[in-house]
């Protein structure tokens, strides 16, 4: 066949791009926002095949007056509530601090969640002592959600004398067995999997407990969450499978992970498992999805996956710049608005709350902050004050310290 | 280790290695058991054969073809308390579980100072001289040597096989467990043109009944000898050991057995008597264990090294298919570098 011969125009790659581009106006005209209330609540015993359509939609409880409408808002007692608004302004206040730690030098790192307080707030709050978390770099939440030492936390922040993973892990990834809260690794998408194993043991050991999952948006690309959902789908374990989608992967918007014409939440049909697809701004709609999902796993009725809508307000991470790859005020434009004020306006209608209250909590919890800092700033942060000895960069490689460790060890001099 | 004369069975490397798991199913409530084709089935290698029907399909199951997913559900399962013995298929399809192994399993304890931890071990049949072409004969062990935190063993006969897979699954410590597969019916010492002498003929297939543990760590003394240390593990050991008789050399010939932990004391005595080594292993020379090896029995041994270490290995080439016997390194290889060193001055 001759070139004049060939009918087909040049092929093109497509390459997905974000609606808007720094100095833009921020638009988010292409997201629909469902009515409040408009999604069903199905029994927990569902078939996934009977939910499918909430896969595409989005479960919203809270209206744009603060009203809390429809089958989800059912059953939520007036003291969960406001334990949910708190624990959403103490993880902001932790956030701010920990920034400002960051900018004076006092920690080499470190990452907010200004934007999706409700999700992990809203799940702990959902979850029983004894169930595990396998968190992102991005559930704080679910450690401030518990009656947990903020000092635990700055220290391991600071890597300072009282942190208890002794210096040898990047800021803000974690270990907090007795809180449930599983080893932060900084590889993608490792965890996800490990849920899944979590939960089968507690099946092949006929407990009851359940394993949390977390991912985001980006690192659902990587293999381990489709291998997660395999397993999940295969050997049906108590697992809820979290989808934080906040828009953005560092400077890549959700569309080069494969969401531009698709939801996270339908990927979960293709492996025969439930999905819900749920406001991620919304506390009352996170606490209530997170319940449903929590009973059926809990119950043997298997895992559910659930995508948080939401949108990642702050930077990245304090190493990165924003402002570089998408408009200043895209937050603002966001339609699912901020937890915070949405829960807030909540309270104060059902007369739980007030303008003042709310003035005052935000005094205390920056107050708590400060004074938890000062405390752990007094065991020493990164570059100021003591710190973890040498010796123990090499404890706990293995169980028992082997002979070549214990030679390095020695050619260190200590 | 016992006190008493056991009770033995002859076995081949195989049934020892069923035996071994076995007994801890047996043993420990916490140890599970699963892989591709695993369960029902008992393993393409017959390695896990009427476990699923003796301790049930919650202990003994099918696994999705994922590596990654076996790695990583093991790593969850250890984190909550159990026990996970899983196996991969064969070494070379160990690649995609190399995230969860060395970043995750590895790392588990260190990072979160030892609140998790990852009690596995991973099983893999491993080595060439069986025909495997590219993708059936590797022989992986330097990628988990290189990554702290795990612990890398290959034992060469049943008996080890059955006491080092019992220590493995009781270590609390990570384990790669890689069975020469060549070796699963009978010693090998690269002879092909032989008939295969099955374990039955061969005392190490003479293994206990029972629970009994072979020491991760602890290397072997197979031929015990004055001229030259040969440092050998898996199916080379009895190439080693053939080499030793054909070229009439006194080799002292140490089955390594564990390559991490490492049994230095045991390399650098015997060293530091004969004065000579010649390194063996399948696996490709650049950046091999041997380079480790080299390295480390020139810093504990220089002054009482006669002649320059010879490392024997697998060429720097994929495996593979037709030109097997030109690939694995046999007893005429082994023995050129015998004489090699005998030679130097």
């Amino acid at each position: 066949m001759t070139r004049e011969e060939n009918d087909y125009a040049p092929l093109k790659l497509h390459v997905p791009e974000p609606p808007v581009r720094p100095g833009d106006t921020p638009t988010f005209d292409k997201f629909e926002v469902p009515e409040a209330g408009s999604v069903r609540k199905p029994p927990i015993d569902t078939d996934f095949d009977d939910i499918r359509d909430l896969g595409f939609d989005i479960i919203r409880v809270l209206d744009d007056e603060g009203k809390a409408v429809g089958p989800w808002a059912e059953d939520i007692s007036d003291e969960q509530l406001q334990a949910g608004l708190r624990a959403m302004m103490r993880t902001r206040a932790f956030d701010e601090r920990m920034l400002k730690a960051q900018r004076q030098g006092k920690t080499s790192f470190y990452i907010q969640c200004t934007g999706e307080e409700a999700i992990a707030t809203g799940h702990q709050l959902a979850l029983r002592q004894g169930d595990m978390n396998f968190p992102t770099y991005r559930q704080q939440g679910l450690l401030l959600a518990q009656d947990m030492d903020l000092g635990r936390m700055m220290n391991q922040i600071y890597s300072n004398e009282k942190d208890e993973l002794r210096g040898r892990q990047l800021p803000v990834l974690y270990s907090f067995k007795e809180e449930g809260f599983f080893t932060i690794s900084g590889n993608l998408s490792t965890q996800y999997i490990q849920a899944v194993g979590w939960a089968m043991a507690s099946a092949i050991k006929g407990d009851t407990k359940v394993a949390s999952a977390w991912i985001g948006d980006g690192a659902t690309a990587e293999g381990d969450f489709h291998t997660a959902l395999v397993f999940a789908s295969v050997y049906k374990p108590p697992v809820i499978l979290n989808v934080v989608d906040n828009q953005w992967a560092i400077s890549s918007f959700h569309g080069i992970a494969g969401a531009e014409s698709s939801t996270f939440a339908e990927r979960a049909h293709g492996y025969g498992l439930p999905s819900l697809r749920v406001d991620g701004n919304d506390w009352v709609a996170v606490y209530a999805a997170s319940r449903w999902a929590i009973e059926r796993a809990r119950r043997g009725h298997g895992p559910t996956m659930i995508e948080w809508v939401t949108y990642r307000a702050g930077a990245h991470s304090t190493s990165d710049d924003p402002s570089k790859y998408r408009p200043k005020t895209e937050h603002e434009a966001w339609p699912l608005g901020d937890p915070i004020k949405r829960m807030k306006q909540h309270l104060i209608a059902r007369g739980l709350w007030s303008e003042e209250r709310h003035t005052q909590a935000e005094a205390q919890y920056a107050d708590e902050m400060r004074e938890a800092a000062i405390e752990a700033e007094s065991n020493g942060t990164l570059h100021d004050g003591p710190g973890p000895s040498a010796a123990e960069m090499f404890e706990q490689v293995y169980k028992d310290v082997p002979p070549h460790l214990r030679r390095q060890r020695q050619k260190m001099g200590i | 280790m016992f006190d008493d004369k056991p009770e033995t069975t002859r076995m081949n490397m195989i049934q020892a290695i069923r035996d071994a798991q076995d007994v801890m199913l047996g043993k420990d409530e916490n140890v599970v058991v699963f892989g591709e084709d695993v369960g029902y089935f008992g393993g393409v290698f017959r390695c896990t054969e009427g476990l699923q029907a003796k301790y049930g399909k919650q202990r003994v199951f099918d696994a999705p073809i994922s590596e990654s997913g076996i790695v990583g559900a093991a790593i969850g399962m250890g984190a909550y308390g159990l026990r996970p013995c899983v196996e991969v298929q064969f070494a070379d399809y160990v690649f995609p579980a190399y995230d969860q192994i060395s970043q995750e399993a590895a790392r588990l304890r260190y990072r979160s100072n030892g609140q998790f931890t990852a009690p596995l071990v991973i099983r893999m049949p491993t080595g060439g001289g069986i025909f495997g072409g590219q993708t059936h004969s590797q022989s992986p062990e330097t990628l988990f040597t290189h990554v702290s935190g795990l612990k890398t063993v290959i034992p060469s006969n049943p008996y080890d096989a059955k006491g080092m897979l019992i220590a493995s699954i009781e270590d609390d410590d990570p384990v790669i467990f890689l069975e020469p597969k060549r070796l699963y019916n009978g010693p090998f010492d690269g002879h092909h043109d032989k008939p295969v002498v099955p374990w039955s003929k061969h005392p190490k297939g003479e293994v206990p009944t029972g629970h009994y543990t072979v020491p991760l760590g602890k290397a072997d003394i197979v031929r015990e000898g004055k001229d030259v240390t040969i440092l050998a593990y898996g199916t080379m050991v009895f190439v080693a050991e053939t080499a030793a008789n054909e070229t009439g050399i006194d080799a002292e010939i140490i089955d390594l057995r564990s390559l991490l932990p490492l049994d230095i004391e045991t390399i650098v005595e015997s060293v530091k008597k004969t004065g000579r080594c010649v390194i063996v292993h399948e696996a490709t020379i650049t950046s091999g264990f041997g380079g480790e090896l080299s390295a480390l029995v020139q810093e504990e041994c220089f002054y009482h090294l006669e002649a320059p270490i010879e490392r024997v290995a697998g060429w720097d080439t994929p495996y593979p298919h037709a030109q097997e016997w030109h690939y694995f390194p046999g007893p005429a290889r082994v023995g050129e570098a015998l004489k090699s060193v005998m030679e130097a001055v």
